[in-house]
């Protein structure tokens, strides 16, 4: 939170505590801004939110312990699919939700333990090359595995996931009282804000804890890290089967939000585009995770929206088709970022201990 | 005396090249011991070697009376050896303060149940690891620096910090890869104390040097490699004077290779 503060120019090293209000009020009251836009707008909103989960997870991998990970997306698929097979019609299991996000997380950590084993003596490039196989390997996995015994349903997906049900209380459901409606993407949106707060929360406390003084160790020079002591086999390992859980919680919302997957959501261009929001964010500190998805879920739609008005005002006909524009728009950004800010949105310093407990300290 | 680190018949081949053949030491408790001898004599070898960054092909280490595991650096720490750098190797992106913290690691055991919940007996270790840490930095002198992102620090501060880090272990014996390399006159007085100060309080010195005044003024014992083979074992006197030394150093009819 502080990291955040710190790094809006000018507000917030001036008014540090104002700025930290105006944060929260606009993540409250967010949804509402985006209703007056319209339903899509809100939508995004829902989907910024998991992509927040996905790049704090991954950030951990990537920023915090060092290590390249092209095939985070594949825990992501985990997650969301153990939801479809255990809160769906597919096989006519409807367990609630505080069985099926535990065990999605679950299993997303033991698909990162199963990766990180054979990747374990490998680094940079190496490493990247073979988590991004990881991730094909899943995605195939899904698109194949509905023969000879039908699995995943391949290619056409599972539908008509269970919504999320909190102890009887649906969130898809829009919620009356009197004449006043609460739109379900209202819920989703608080629901998943409480998550994303929740993973922060956590992610803070691994950071400045042993463990994240390790993974940072680890990173900056792992032949020193073990020479002093610690254990970079497990850590390595820590670093993967936790990242993976934040993906595999994010997968699980992911599935009950849509009430549907199919293994063309979690191709590739997914595992680099969540990349893309840590490193654009900034790598190795929390608000860059957030920033940095907040930003490339958000941008390309509002290129979106500003771009077919403009070239019909002034052309008086769509000339570049907005889909193109936005790849076109969005290599420009990440090229300007490069030459502009390569250490990324938000390169604030990420501590890794309190000073604060030193008493009478420096 | 106590034997504390005895290294038998160590010996370390790279496909065709003997780095270290049959090295046989003995350190005891409370002194400082010189490993010396020319560029590639093997010294930085044996470091690797005893630290567990590379696993012997002949021999072993005791220490304590046990036998040290091979090539698993962090149980090597936590039996009590801790190692610094020839070239130095800090955690770039971390402050002096927690690289010296990090350092620590091995004699922390919070979980990750602990962390997550914050339980009280995670923040007390965190606390001590915290205060211990800028002990240390007080202890090498350059505690102003504490949160000041490490790579930011002067050469000699560095040095410093790398020598801290390795304290953070809690080690009964600490190697020193080449501490004097690169600093100035004043600086390797100030190392030197520093040293003394270190064996004073009770921690065995294992020291690679170059600087020969430094190693003869500081070592109560030296060894002297030369191509992987222990040639003389002494005290820095007589040492000085060993013809195999000398011939060593300078090159001479005696030495044959």
């Amino acid at each position: 939170m502080n990291e955040l503060v710190e790094a809006i120019p000018f507000l917030g090293k001036r008014y540090p505590k104002a700025t930290k209000w105006l944060i929260i009020i606009l993540a409250a009251v967010a949804p509402l801004i985006a209703a007056y836009f319209g339903r899509s707008w809100m939508r995004i909103l829902d989907f910024a939110l998991l992509y927040m989960m996905l790049a704090l997870g991954l950030n951990l991998v990537v920023g915090f312990a060092g290590l390249l990970d092209l095939g985070y997306i594949a825990f992501y698929a985990v997650g969301a699919y153990t939801w479809a097979f255990l809160a769906s019609p597919h096989f006519g299991i409807h367990m609630p939700f505080w069985i099926v996000l535990p065990l999605g997380a679950a299993f997303a950590a033991l698909a990162g333990i199963m990766l990180g084993f054979p990747v374990l003596r490998l680094r940079g490039d190496y490493l990247a090359i073979v988590t991004l196989g990881f991730g094909e390997i899943v995605r195939i996995f899904m698109n194949n595995l509905n023969h000879p015994i039908n699995i995943t349903n391949g290619p056409q997906g599972i539908n008509a996931l269970d919504s999320l049900n909190l102890f009887g209380w649906n969130l898809s459901q829009s919620i009356k009282i009197g004449d006043f409606q609460i739109h379900y993407l209202y819920l989703y949106y608080y629901f998943f804000l409480l998550c994303v707060i929740g993973s922060i929360i956590f992610i803070k406390r691994l950071q400045i804890s042993r463990v994240g003084r390790a993974w940072a160790a680890m990173r900056d020079d792992e032949l020193a890290a073990k020479a002093i002591g610690i254990n970079t086999r497990n850590m390595k390992l820590l670093a993967f089967a936790l990242g993976a859980t934040f993906g595999g919680v994010a997968g699980g919302l992911f599935g009950s939000f849509q009430g549907f997957v199919s293994p063309e959501s979690f191709s590739l261009m997914e595992s680099i585009a969540v990349l893309t929001m840590v490193v654009f964010g900034g790598m190795g500190n929390i608000a860059g995770a957030v920033v940095g998805a907040l930003a490339l879920t958000a941008l390309p739609e509002i290129l979106r929206n500003i771009a077919l008005p403009v070239q019909q005002a002034v052309f008086g006909t769509v000339i570049l088709d907005p889909e193109v524009l936005r790849m076109l728009l969005l290599s420009l950004a990440m090229i300007l970022m490069m030459l502009l800010r390569p250490a990324g949105l938000v390169p604030a310093h990420a501590r890794y201990s309190r000073p604060e407990l030193l008493k009478g300290g420096a | 005396m106590i034997k504390l680190l005895e290294a038998r018949g160590v010996g370390k081949r790279f496909g065709g090249l003997t780095a270290l053949s049959d090295v046989s030491l003995t350190i005891n408790k409370g002194e400082v011991y010189g490993l010396i001898g020319p560029n590639g004599a093997g010294k930085t070898t044996f470091f690797n070697v005893l630290t567990g960054a590379y696993v012997p092909d002949d021999g072993e280490f005791v220490f304590n009376g046990t036998e040290l595991p091979t090539g698993k650096p962090h149980l090597v720490v936590e039996q009590g050896i801790a190692r610094t750098f020839q070239n130095i190797r800090l955690f770039g992106q971390l402050t002096a303060l927690e690289n010296v913290m990090a350092g620590h690691h091995i004699r922390t055991k919070a979980g990750l149940w602990g962390i997550l919940t914050q339980s009280k007996h995670a923040i007390e270790e965190e606390r001590l690891t915290t205060e211990r840490a800028f002990e240390l930095l007080k202890y090498v002198g350059i505690e102003r620096f504490a949160h000041t992102i490490c790579k930011s620090l002067s050469y000699g501060d560095q040095r410093r910090l790398e020598i801290a880090r390795a304290l953070a272990s809690e080690p009964q014996l600490l190697a020193l890869d080449e501490p004097a390399a690169g600093m100035n006159a004043t600086e390797t007085t100030q190392l030197k104390a520093l040293i003394e100060q270190i064996r004073h309080d009770g921690v065995t010195v294992l020291l690679i040097e170059h600087d020969v005044k430094l190693v003869m003024g500081l070592c109560d014992r030296v060894a002297v490699l030369d191509f992987g083979k222990k040639i003389a074992e002494d005290v820095p006197a007589v040492v000085q004077k060993n013809d195999a030394v000398i011939s060593a150093y300078l090159g001479g009819p005696k030495h044959a290779h």
